[in-house]
């Protein structure tokens, strides 16, 4: 299951991604194996998603949040 | 601080303190560093590059310089503004020291994220200060911060601030002028094993070949070269085996499946998260949702967010379109006025022609843009200091996404609509300096306000009246039709770059969504006339210097009327006399017969004044510069009266209507002048065939929609990208596309017959 799987309101914890080159950017922004994710909402016409981690919102687009793989436990 | 240990000081160092101030982006460090200097700043540029260097001076007894650095999210560089931020940083400029001092401004409601920055800056070995800003935000937030604890943790003193409400900036500045701080302590996270004990050995390589760099700096210089490719080539010329010994040990860790590049985020995050988790305590009792979310329940809302940005890009557009425009008429008026009053206290004659029609009009050039440029940039100001603007792109970003450009790009675009200068400068609000790039390129060819008066002149004089389907008028539909082609032209442009020249590079698209705040109107005020002081100084010096050159083209060589129009103004004379000595005779005093009679020969007057000028400018330099244009012009319909009329249209494309006036000796008349049009209509070659049909007409209209035709494009394109390559290629491909377009219209058009 990956970011872009997750519907309005999902909280879940990152495992990994799928590029093989890592997404520097978000995890400079705490986007971390172990790091909560919830996402907020989809933008009007479906793409990017607000995502809230470590206490802030971030917008990526749904191509992005598709190669950032979920653990499949949800946290509490 | 005694007064007694500043005195000693200013004996010690004659030289400057520097204090660089770094934080993310939205956290408002621009705020600090307004409050700070106040309007001491100086901007500029970068070496080379299009980053905006940002300095001035705060006041004391001791002045200090303040460096605003770009907002950044990291120092391992990942865009130019990060990379000048490390640079300065590091004191890899050339010509540029370390700074004495870096001040970290964090945003206390957002405390990890922002610390990870201050880690990085920490590793640098400078003195640091961390200004917890935002400290309001963090109390309604329900966050509890153990500033001691924090302080002790990270080594260096931390200041709690809400550099809105002018708290804690007193204390900001007391620290600033410490003279006694010392440098930041030696990090205490560390990297995961494998790549940590490659570490020692390229630090000793390091201070052998490049002993230059400071010791403590050495780690984060490793550490940057073994995650970035563009810090690893800067050490090209000053450690060629240091480059070679780090290239070795990611080889090394890659043949042993070390995630090397992923080692220092998670190892500064696995210091920082049970640091933050130990100094921020979240209070009970403040509900889950913010009003931040609220408002964004609204504003991003399927249905209301859009509708909601419609009507914001509504209002900026009837600002930037009809609200500037009373104010821009009362400065062409002004402008005219006072060429007017200049004419009437300085004896006719080159140099005040050289004085009114060179440079108060070219001050003019400059200045008229203003009114667009404030209001445009207070609405900017608007969305950006309340947060809007990032969700404007939010809403958007689908849409222009599948353009080639962001969500961004919207705002910039629709503005130059108006006009691409104002609309050009508010691309700065883009993060991504590609998206940047590309939205400075297309921007032109939305149809400006100044196309308007040329597509008016053209539709209403060549084009058929009458409805398309008993509804539309075809006059309205060719006009609609001009502003969809620009429009078109734009996305397919913007589609082209990303492919073509920005080929390959990925743009991976991460924006924060601040929290909502309330604006605050000085900031927008500081820096509308920031933008409008940048836009005069930088840009108009080129529209000012352009609009001799074209003066003096319109102007050079002085050419003696024709034989036949001498004769017009002789025989005009002799008829004066004339009628003025028979009013004499009568016993009318000699002054108050030749006004009246001077009144009535005005419209003789002034018609052969038209000749004459009409005369000059078709032997003057943009003349002749029409005539050699024709052949080539020539394909698309154009004579050489068009093809002068194109050239003088470089100062502002609606000057093409007055140049044609002139070339007609019509006098100066506006777009909707009869006299005019009916001069255009009855204009023929020497065979006799029109020169203008409505095919050439439509060839005309294309080319103003797709051409590059104006000098002050240019300049703010040359301002906003730092160098003349960008608008050059601008003008080479927007003429190219006019040429091309205008060719297969009249070209296609005389095949089909329809010339």
């Amino acid at each position: 299951m990956t970011l872009a799987d997750l519907k309005p309101g999902d909280k879940a914890i990152v495992k990994g991604w799928s590029s093989s080159v890592p997404p520097l950017r978000l995890m400079e922004h705490g986007i971390l194996p172990g790091t909560v994710v919830e996402i907020v909402r989809f933008a009007p016409l479906g793409d990017p998603v607000d995502i809230k981690v470590r206490g802030f919102h971030l917008s990526i687009r749904k191509e992005d949040a598709a190669q950032i793989i979920l653990e499949t436990e949800f946290p509490a | 601080m005694s007064k007694s240990s500043v005195h000693t000081n200013l004996k010690q160092v004659a030289k400057l303190k520097r204090v660089a101030l770094i934080g993310n982006p939205n956290v408002g460090k621009t705020t600090v560093f307004n409050v700070l200097t106040g309007m001491r700043q100086k901007v500029g540029n970068y070496p080379g590059v299009t980053v905006e260097k940002k300095t001035g001076r705060m006041d004391g007894e001791v002045p200090i310089e303040i460096i605003d650095l770009p907002g950044s999210y990291s120092l391992s560089p990942k865009s130019l503004d990060e990379r000048i931020a490390y640079d300065v940083l590091s004191g890899h400029l050339a010509n540029e020291p370390r700074p004495d001092l870096v001040v970290c401004i964090v945003d206390a409601s957002n405390l990890e994220r922002n610390l990870y920055l201050v880690t990085q800056v920490l590793d640098l070995g400078l003195p640091v200060i961390v200004a917890l800003n935002m400290m309001d935000a963090a109390e309604a937030a329900g966050l509890v911060i153990d500033l001691k604890l924090l302080s002790e943790k990270l080594g260096v003193p931390v200041l709690p601030m809400s550099a809105s409400k002018n708290e804690g900036i007193g204390k900001l500045k007391y620290q600033i002028r410490r003279t006694d701080l010392t440098v930041a302590p030696e990090r205490s996270w560390t990297l995961m094993p494998a790549v940590e004990v490659e570490i020692p050995a390229l630090i000793q390589i390091l201070a052998e070949e490049a002993p230059k760099v400071p010791e403590r700096q050495r780690f984060i210089e490793v550490l940057q070269c073994l995650t970035s490719d563009t810090m690893l080539d800067y050490w090209n010329k000053w450690a060629p085996n240091f480059q070679k010994e780090v290239q070795q040990a990611r080889l090394r860790l890659l043949s042993n499946k070390v995630p090397y590049q992923q080692a220092e985020v998670i190892g500064r995050y696995g210091w920082l998260s049970p640091l933050v988790a130990q100094v921020v305590t979240r209070k009970k009792n403040v509900g889950d949702a913010s009003v931040s979310d609220k408002i964004d329940a609204v504003l991003t809302h399927r249905v209301f967010g859009p509708l909601f940005f419609g009507l914001i890009l509504l209002l900026i557009f009837q600002a930037v379109f009809s609200w500037a425009t009373p104010l821009m008429d009362l400065i062409e008026s002004s402008v005219i006025g006072l060429g007017a009053i200049i004419r009437a206290s300085f004896p006719a004659g080159m140099a005040t022609d050289l004085l009114v029609d060179g440079v108060v009009s070219g001050v003019g050039n400059v200045v008229v843009f203003l009114p667009q440029i404030l209001l445009l940039f207070f609405f900017l100001g608007l969305m950006e200091d309340t947060g809007y603007m990032a969700r404007s792109a939010f809403i958007m970003d689908r849409l222009m996404s599948r353009v080639g450009l962001g969500g961004g790009s919207v705002v910039p675009l629709l503005s130059s609509f108006a006009c691409a200068i104002p609309g050009i400068m508010a691309a700065r609000t883009l993060a991504n300096p590609k998206d940047r790039l590309i939205t400075i390129m297309v921007a032109p060819l939305m149809s400006c306000s100044a196309r308007l008066p040329v597509y008016t002149l053209f539709i209403a004089a060549f084009l058929p009246t009458g409805k398309v389907l008993g509804l539309i008028t075809f006059q309205g539909l060719a006009m609609f039709s001009m502003y969809l082609l620009g429009t078109v032209m734009a996305f397919v442009a913007s589609m082209v770059l990303k492919r073509i020249v920005f080929k390959g590079e990925s743009s991976f698209f991460a924006m924060e969504l601040p929290p909502y705040r309330m604006p605050r109107f000085k900031q927008i005020f500081w820096r509308m006339i920031d933008r409008s002081k940048a836009f005069v100084i930088r840009a108009g010096k080129i529209i000012f210097g352009m609009s001799i050159i074209l003066w003096g083209l319109a102007r050079f060589p002085v050419t003696e009327p024709s034989a036949e129009i001498a004769l017009l103004r002789s025989s005009a004379d002799t008829v004066f006399e004339q009628r003025v000595d028979s009013l004499a005779s009568i016993g009318v005093p000699y002054a108050e017969a030749s006004e009246q009679i001077g009144a009535e020969m005005a419209s003789r007057y002034r018609r052969v004044d038209a000749a004459e000028a009409g005369f000059q400018i078709e032997h003057s330099f943009i003349g002749k510069i029409g005539h050699t244009l024709e052949p080539v012009m020539r394909p698309l319909g154009f004579d050489w009266k068009i093809s002068a009329g194109i050239v003088s249209a470089f100062a502002a494309r609606e000057v093409i209507i007055s140049a044609l006036a002139t070339i007609y000796s019509v006098g100066d008349v506006g777009e909707d002048s009869p006299l005019l049009r009916e001069k255009l209509k009855a204009d023929t070659y020497p065979n006799g065939d029109p020169v203008y049909t409505p095919l050439v007409a439509v060839s005309l209209l294309v080319f103003f929609v797709l051409a590059l035709q104006c000098m002050s494009t240019l300049a703010i394109a040359k301002r906003e990208t730092n160098s003349w390559k960008w608008p050059a290629v601008m003008w080479l491909y927007m003429t190219g596309l006019a040429y091309l377009f205008s060719l297969i219209i009249y070209q296609g058009g005389m095949a089909l017959g329809w010339g």
